[in-house]
């Protein structure tokens, strides 16, 4: 019993590393925040782009999103960090991160912003176009919004997984939770700042799975 | 004197889809203020008919005259067009994130740029000659199928069409809901609008149409006054669907 609390709960350490696991903490919200939004309007640009079903131009689309579903985003930030450099493009591990899993989520969030898209009937499309709105009207107007509605709780299960592995960002040296609780672990040589990131995980995830929760009794079919 | 110009004039229209040939060599002028009704089985081009008429399905031969235009010459705006062309389908595909008023004025808002009052006020009068003024605030899926299919239609006459198509309007309503659609479309024949149905509900062809047309597979079989076609067809094809449908 003292020694699980030693290990895990030793006050003086927390005391200690407190200051630096809410560093943290703001580098975390910072990087979740900034992919949630890139990656979500990335993907519904994509999506939009898909529906004007240009052949070319959809192959390319989904050639580079089944690529970026497939690769695990530690290997993406991985390449991008360490092996960039090797032909000109270097970016800090904030950015790396950044943009490794904003590509992820735009492509997760561009498959189910597009299966939306199909899933509003042909009706829909067929009567807003004989009233004589046009592509882009009917899309914004009368597909989006109901397809927009369909893809909330699936959307926002995948942004909570894909804004939590902003903990591999440690991977490349960016200073957010899981780096800062390592090295305060390897200083102290106690677990206790690993605790203290878990602890610090629960609070930012805890609510959004909740909120998750709610979305989906919200938002599922039937309005 | 030249005979007025028709409303709408197709000639040799044909549409396939790969190997199936679903209009087969269509003419068919309708005039103004004209009800031409077209009955025919499952599968006869009827749908495919109508949905040429506005392009919503592209010919893959002949002409389309509009009001004496050729709606599928390449210089043609065809949303410009299509606005004075009503459609009605068999399943209302009312926009089920839009209130019945809504509905009717999403066109009057984008494709007439009315701003919103005199959009909403237009959209209005559309919902109360349809009998529906007191619904403008409810969801389609708070409206009955027969409430439904007359808001459908308010959404269509909003727009002041100077042609209405109907695809089998009924079809889809218990048989209690079809008169309420039926008398909707008897008043809009008395104004002078003028129709072009697709639909089994024969005794509004008789007592409404002018013309009724039996198509089967991708062509018209035959046409004549209402009253020639149901007593004295002169097809087998049409004696035969005609026996089936009416049960004797
Ligand atoms: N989009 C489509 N793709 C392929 N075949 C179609 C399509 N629409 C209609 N058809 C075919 O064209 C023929 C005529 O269909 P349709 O016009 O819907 O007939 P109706 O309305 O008289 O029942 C049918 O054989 C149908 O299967
Ligand atoms: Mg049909």
């Amino acid at each position: 019993m003292n020694r699980i609390a030693e290990n895990f709960f030793d006050l003086a350490v927390m005391a200690k590393y407190l200051p630096s696991i809410i560093d943290g903490v703001w580098v975390t919200i910072h990087l979740a925040v900034l992919i949630v939004l890139s990656g979500l309007a990335l993907g519904f640009v994509l999506a939009v782009v898909r529906a004007f079903q240009i052949r070319p131009v959809n192959w390319l689309i989904v050639l580079v999103v089944d690529v970026f579903r497939a690769l695990p985003p530690i290997v993406i930030m991985i390449v991008f960090y360490f092996a960039l450099p090797f032909v000109g493009i270097s970016m800090s591990g904030f950015v790396v991160a950044w943009l490794s899993l904003t590509l992820v989520l735009a492509s997760f969030a561009e498959e189910i912003f597009w299966t939306g898209i199909l899933s509003v009937d042909r009706g829909q499309w067929e009567a807003a176009r004989s009233t004589g709105l046009g592509f882009l009207q009917t899309l914004r107007d009368v597909v989006l919004p109901q397809a927009v509605r369909l893809t909330i709780p699936p959307l926002t299960n995948r942004t909570i997984v894909i804004t939590k592995s902003t903990a591999i960002a440690s991977v490349v040296a960016v200073q957010e939770i899981l780096t800062q609780a390592s090295a305060a672990q390897a200083f102290s040589a106690n677990t206790t700042p690993l605790t203290m990131a878990a602890i610090a995980y629960l609070i930012i995830f805890f609510p959004l799975v909740v909120l998750s929760r709610w979305v989906e009794s919200r938002f599922g079919w039937k309005r | 004197m030249t005979a007025p110009l028709p409303m709408l004039d197709l000639k040799g229209v044909r549409k396939s889809f790969g190997a199936i040939e679903a209009l087969k060599g269509i003419d068919l002028s309708v005039a103004r203020q004209e009800l031409v009704f077209i009955i025919g089985p499952s599968g006869s081009g009827k749908s495919t008919l109508l949905r040429c008429c506005n392009r919503l399905e592209e010919p893959t031969a002949g002409q389309v005259l509009f009001d004496g235009v050729d709606i599928l010459s390449p210089g043609i705006d065809i949303n410009e067009t299509r606005r004075h062309i009503g459609m009605v389908f068999q399943s209302f595909n009312l926009y089920p994130h839009l209130t019945a008023l809504g509905n009717v004025t999403l066109a009057l808002r984008r494709v007439l740029k009315l701003p919103r009052d005199d959009a909403n006020e237009r959209g209005r009068a559309a919902l109360d000659e349809v009998g529906l003024a007191e619904r403008a605030h409810a969801w389609p899926n708070e409206l009955s199928g027969g409430q439904q299919q007359r808001v459908a239609i308010a959404r269509a006459l909003a727009l002041e069409p100077k042609v209405m198509l109907f695809d089998e309007p009924t079809s889809a309503l218990d048989p209690e809901l079809v008169g309420s659609v039926l008398d909707v479309m008897r008043a809009m024949r008395e104004s002078g609008m003028t129709m072009l149905v697709v639909s089994h509900e024969m005794g509004f062809a008789r007592e409404a149409a002018d013309r009724v047309l039996f198509m089967d597979e991708g062509e018209v079989v035959e046409e004549g006054a209402p009253a020639r076609i149901f007593e004295a067809p002169a097809h087998a094809r049409t004696r035969e669907f005609l026996r089936r449908v009416t049960g004797h």
